[in-house]
């Protein structure tokens, strides 16, 4: 399955490297990411592959977020099915 | 890759705006379960929801956490338990009641619906006894709620049962008297009940039904709300396609929610009910929605053709979203647990009165209402009348659950915690409608039910 990671929050230096590092931990394949920076507000979206992955969709989730709570950043691992559904006809 | 504006809102709607599936409810056909022995009736009963649900909150918690949308209940209704306990006459069908509050418990359910019985047209054996029993039931379970269907379109307005329902809510009200009155809150009273309605309290599991389904209810006023709100002041028009498109996503959400948990579960998929159910937090209220549309206060003269539009909206922008469209489908209107309704009750903005208009444009009727302690229970079987009334001539679903806050008078207020809320006890006009009520028989059916 493929899944979408959001992070939201005020920039500061190594959000994407603390990212990548968890999703490589659990072998989760980054296939695209887009990252922007408005004024001090970060937002980052990626899509990664989790189909060789090593763990699941909920333990990344749970990895992540915790680690969004330490840094005060909001992320969401999200199945891209949620937003093929919504947004796709 | 997908589009960067989707994804954010999306997460924005869940983040910000309570964006949510309300409810997996799985109904249960209890008919295979008949026996004239009422222990080991009760004992099937018990064993096959355990066996069928078992797996139930898991697979919710398991979608929730995989696909990152938060699936707020998950419940169970089942058949009529009049039809499975009026094979068992002499014995009281509370202890059906408590099989199912025992099941509930066990399988970890937060509410199991379906002590209900279809009177329309008249009383069939265990009926009346069901009926007789509900104050005892809900006064001594935790999760069962119940329902009674006292008319329909086809039918006509079965007034025996209007005129016992009034009495069975005062009765109730009075058993958990101590706890808010809060037995009433699971209590509905129907016209033109749907057979695949997957919210509570007024869930059950139609004779129509197969053995086993899953029905999906969603939500979301807040994310309606929140679009209104961005568009800013454009006409009316505009604003019906921001509801329709609005809609639209929502439903989508719970579409693919229904699909993944009838895979998992290996159940058929029933409907998506596409409701926008209100929620006492703030920013999750179809009041604020109609203030949004331009109401200084939900109440105000204007307030049914924002709700009709509103309801209307919903309806067109869900209805292709989803392969089988069921259940309520509309915007729910229960005033204690709709943080605008609270507050425009409490100000004197909306009266009963002003509901009853409402709920000939809404999906529902007269939901959640406190009202004065001492209401006689005719004056309560006449406000089921009217309701059901609408619901009759209209062809639509109506509803009452009114809850009689004993010891206590307009102005006063129950809380009944939780998704229930609570809200200030609203003025009833008590002038005396006990002759009508105490004449009993049958509301001939309408000229709308002759289609055929």
């Amino acid at each position: 399955m493929r899944a979408v990671i959001t992070v939201l929050g005020k920039d500061m230096v190594g959000i994407l490297a603390k990212v990548c590092t968890i999703c490589a931990n659990n072998g989760a394949n980054v296939v695209e990411v887009t990252q922007s920076v408005l004024q001090e507000f970060f937002a980052m979206i990626m899509l990664v592959d989790l189909s060789s992955s090593s763990s699941s969709v909920t333990e990344l989730s749970e990895e992540l977020t915790a680690m969004g709570d330490e840094m005060g950043l909001r992320i969401h691992v999200m199945h891209e099915d949620i937003f093929n559904s919504m947004h796709r006809i | 890759m997908l589009n960067s504006h989707d994804i954010l809102e999306t997460v924005n709607m869940i983040d910000q705006e309570n964006l949510d599936v309300r409810t997996i409810t799985m109904g249960i056909s209890l008919l295979d379960c008949i026996d004239s022995d009422p222990q080991k009736a009760c004992d099937k009963v018990y064993d096959k929801i355990c066996r069928y649900a078992e797996n139930l909150v898991k697979t919710g918690e398991d979608i929730s956490r995989e696909y990152g949308i938060p699936i707020i209940h998950k419940r169970i209704s089942v058949t009529p338990v009049a039809m499975v306990a009026g094979a068992c006459p002499g014995t009281s069908p509370v202890r059906f009641a408590k099989a199912l509050d025992r099941a509930a418990s066990s399988v970890g359910v937060n509410f199991i619906g379906g002590y209900s019985a279809l009177v329309h047209k008249g009383f069939a054996p265990g009926d009346y006894a069901l009926i007789q029993s509900i104050p005892e039931a809900l006064s001594e379970t935790e999760v069962v709620c119940s329902s009674v269907n006292i008319g329909s379109t086809k039918a006509g307005i079965n007034m025996d049962a209007v005129g016992k329902m009034g009495q069975v809510i005062v009765d109730l009200a009075k058993n958990t008297a101590q706890r808010d009155c809060i037995g009433a809150a699971k209590l509905v009273v129907f016209c033109n009940a749907p057979e695949d309605n997957p919210f509570m309290a007024g869930a059950f599991h139609g004779p129509g039904e197969p053995d086993c389904v899953i029905n999906v209810g969603v939500s979301g006023p807040g994310v309606v709300r929140a679009a209104l709100a961005k568009a800013g002041d454009c006409d009316i028009t505009a604003v019906a396609d921001i509801v329709k498109r609005t809609a639209f996503k929502i439903t989508r959400m719970g579409q693919l929610v229904a699909q993944e948990a009838s895979r998992r579960l290996c159940v058929p998929f029933g409907i998506v009910d596409l409701s926008l159910a209100p929620t006492p937090a703030v920013g999750d209220s179809v009041a604020h929605i109609l203030e949004e549309m331009g109401l200084e206060r939900c109440g105000a003269c204007g307030t049914t053709a924002c709700l009709a539009l509103l309801n209307d909206a919903v309806k067109k922008g869900g209805v292709m979203a989803s392969s089988h469209v069921g259940g309520l489908s509309g915007a729910f209107i229960p005033v204690t647990e709709d943080a605008g309704m609270i507050e425009a009750a409490r100000c004197g903005a909306l009266t009963l009165t002003k509901l009853e208009a409402m709920t000939a444009v809404c999906s529902v009727g007269l939901d959640m209402i406190n009202i004065p302690g001492d209401t006689p229970a005719e004056v309560i079987s006449a406000i089921i009348a009217d309701e059901a009334a609408i619901g009759m001539v209209n062809s639509k679903t109506t509803a009452v659950r009114v809850i009689p806050a004993i010891g206590k008078k307009a102005g006063d207020e129950l809380n009944f915690g939780g998704l229930l809320g609570g809200g200030p006890v609203m003025e009833v006009n008590t002038y005396s409608p006990a002759k009508f009520i105490h004449r009993g028989g049958r509301i001939p059916a309408p000229m709308q039910s002759l289609k055929n």
